[in-house]
């Protein structure tokens, strides 16, 4: 939240490559990008582009065979603090033995500066930042998948962190709670400024909730397009989706795609 | 494991339910056969038929008394005082040698867990000293350490440690690495880690590894009693057998196995507790 413009995440001339069964495979090939302040920048691609692999890379989870990422001027070599990631398999992600509550005040606990009773007044604020006032004391496989990932979201906010790194959140929630937790995810990012990178294999869920939409060809990933997303600020799940500008940014990237899996030529872009 | 017995109780459960709704059944045999009641039916019909052998003298009544006798025995060894005086030194030793052994389990588990060093130090040393039989390494104890407590409580440690260390070591390397990352993604590091991540989530192998060493505990504990003691269970059992009061004897083991199953009890009940989370995790994931 320290700044809403400039540069906060800079990804540098970034390769990575696994080596598996012998062989090496490059799963990213040449990534330049920048992360404006209070951006919310989808990152989308065919599956196995290595999307999930830049992110995990930009969270300090992984490193990169060469090229470098910046979080506000300093090198990442290990998680930054005030970037926090969010999970797309919460069931795994949350810890079984904590209640939500618990859960929630996990990153609290660490910071060591504040008191018992200031974690739980932040984390019951969290939880009804995510609306699940009354399931305090309640286990994560108590309750369904998308108030899961609510709890893991409440989890990652807790911190007050400056960017949100988010690999495939909703993928794992039916298409109704996927609405909801979009709609929450949108008004959070909103009211607490947060800069969010979100990875989604989902060319409506990123145009939907983004001001900027990246996407990677097929691996070696590389940047194919990098559009700005310029739909009113209030969105809505149904006029939105429904705005000429929206259809054509959905085509565009489609295209894209589909172009880029040799499922069509392409024409429109 | 428990989650099994857990399930397995369910179902018996079930199947109780079903038989006690088939109304075109008589009452009487309305209530099931497959509750534990039947079990406990059976060790009634056991002893029936020891004190019907015992009376019938089928074996030398000397060596094989009546179980009323030995029960009443029993009762009158409980009333005196002489058994708990006997009991209590016998669970200061091995409740001494299990945590001794518990902890160390657990720290060296942890330990070869985390620091591959640690492993390809102990491992090899873990595997020779292992399958060695307590018994074996009595007299070497007794040569060091002598016969008192310290003897007793080491050979206990000794034999714990194993269980749980093997445990504990396949629980730590069984963490889910989501959870390392996800711990790592808030700066949480180090011991802390440990005590809020790792520890929690290989509770069930502790546990595992803690419920086996307790039966080893109790063993280790009436053997080296046997040989070397002036007091505890295991010496009152020889000592008897030696001065043929045999219905102490029986009484001394009649003890051990009510001891046994109070100390399994009290273990599954705290087991379940602490593991709440585990059965409702897997069972909502299964």
């Amino acid at each position: 939240m320290s700044q809403l413009s400039g540069t906060v995440l800079r990804v540098r001339g970034l390769h990575k490559s696994f080596v598996a069964a012998g062989r090496a495979t490059v799963a990213l090939n040449g990534i330049d990008l920048g992360i404006e302040g209070g951006s919310f920048v989808s990152i989308i691609g065919p599956s196995g582009c290595g999307k999930s692999t830049l992110l995990q890379i930009m969270a300090g989870l992984a490193s990169p065979s060469s090229g470098d990422v910046f979080c506000e001027q300093m090198r990442v070599q290990g998680p930054p603090p005030g970037v926090v990631y969010v999970f797309q398999q919460y069931t795994r992600s949350l810890f079984p033995w904590k209640t939500v509550e618990r859960n929630v005040a996990f990153g609290l606990e660490n910071i060591g500066t504040m008191s018992r009773t200031e974690i739980a007044s932040r984390a019951r604020e969290m939880i009804g930042l995510v609306k699940l006032t009354g399931f305090e004391r309640h286990y994560p496989w108590q309750l369904s998948g998308g108030m899961q990932q609510r709890v893991a979201i409440a989890r990652a906010l807790a911190c007050r962190p400056a960017v949100l790194l988010m690999d495939e959140p909703f993928s794992a929630v039916d298409a109704l709670t996927r609405a909801g937790l979009q709609e929450l995810l949108r008004s959070l990012w909103r009211e607490l400024n947060l800069t969010v990178v979100f990875v989604t294999h989902d060319v409506d869920e990123g145009v939907y909730l983004s001001t900027r939409v990246v996407a990677l060809t097929r691996a070696p990933g590389a940047i194919a397009i990098d559009v700005p997303i310029e739909l009113p600020a209030a969105r809505d799940q149904i006029a939105t989706r429904a705005l000429p500008a929206y259809l054509e940014y959905r085509a565009r990237l489609l295209a894209q795609l589909f172009a880029d899996e040799g499922l069509k030529s392409v024409e429109a872009a | 494991m428990t989650y099994t017995r857990r399930s397995d109780r369910l179902s018996a459960e079930d199947t109780s339910a079903g038989v006690a709704s088939d109304a075109s059944l008589p009452a009487r045999r309305n209530w099931s056969w497959n509750t534990r009641l039947i079990g406990v039916a059976f060790i009634g019909v056991l002893l029936v038929l020891w004190e019907i052998a015992a009376a019938n003298a089928i074996f030398p009544p000397m060596s094989f008394p009546r179980i009323s006798s030995i029960i009443s025995t029993w009762w009158q060894l409980v009333v005196s005082g002489e058994l708990p005086g006997e009991v209590l030194p016998s669970l200061w030793r091995m409740f001494a040698g299990y945590f001794i052994g518990v902890a160390l389990g657990v720290s060296l588990g942890l330990l070869m867990g985390y620091i591959p060093f640690f492993y390809n130090l102990l491992e090899p040393i873990t595997e020779i000293l292992r399958p060695i039989p307590s018994p074996a390494y009595l007299p070497i104890m007794i040569l060091f350490l002598g016969i008192d407590d310290e003897m007793k409580i080491f050979m206990i440690a000794f034999a714990t440690v194993f269980p749980v260390l093997l445990n504990t070591y396949s629980g730590v390397r069984s963490v889910d690495p989501i959870q390392l990352q996800t711990a790592r993604t808030f700066g949480v590091y180090g011991r802390k880690l440990v005590t809020q991540v790792v520890l929690p989530a290989s509770s069930p192998y502790i546990f595992t590894g803690m419920r086996v060493s307790l039966a080893v505990a109790l063993i280790v504990m009436v053997i080296s009693e046997m040989v070397a003691a002036s007091s505890g269970i295991g010496y009152f059992i020889l000592s008897a057998e030696r001065g043929f009061k045999i219905r102490d004897m029986f009484a001394g083991v009649l003890t051990l196995a009510i001891l046994g199953y109070i100390l399994n009890r009290l273990f599954l009940l705290i087991e379940n507790r602490v593991l709440a989370w585990h059965y409702g995790y897997t069972q909502q994931r299964s």
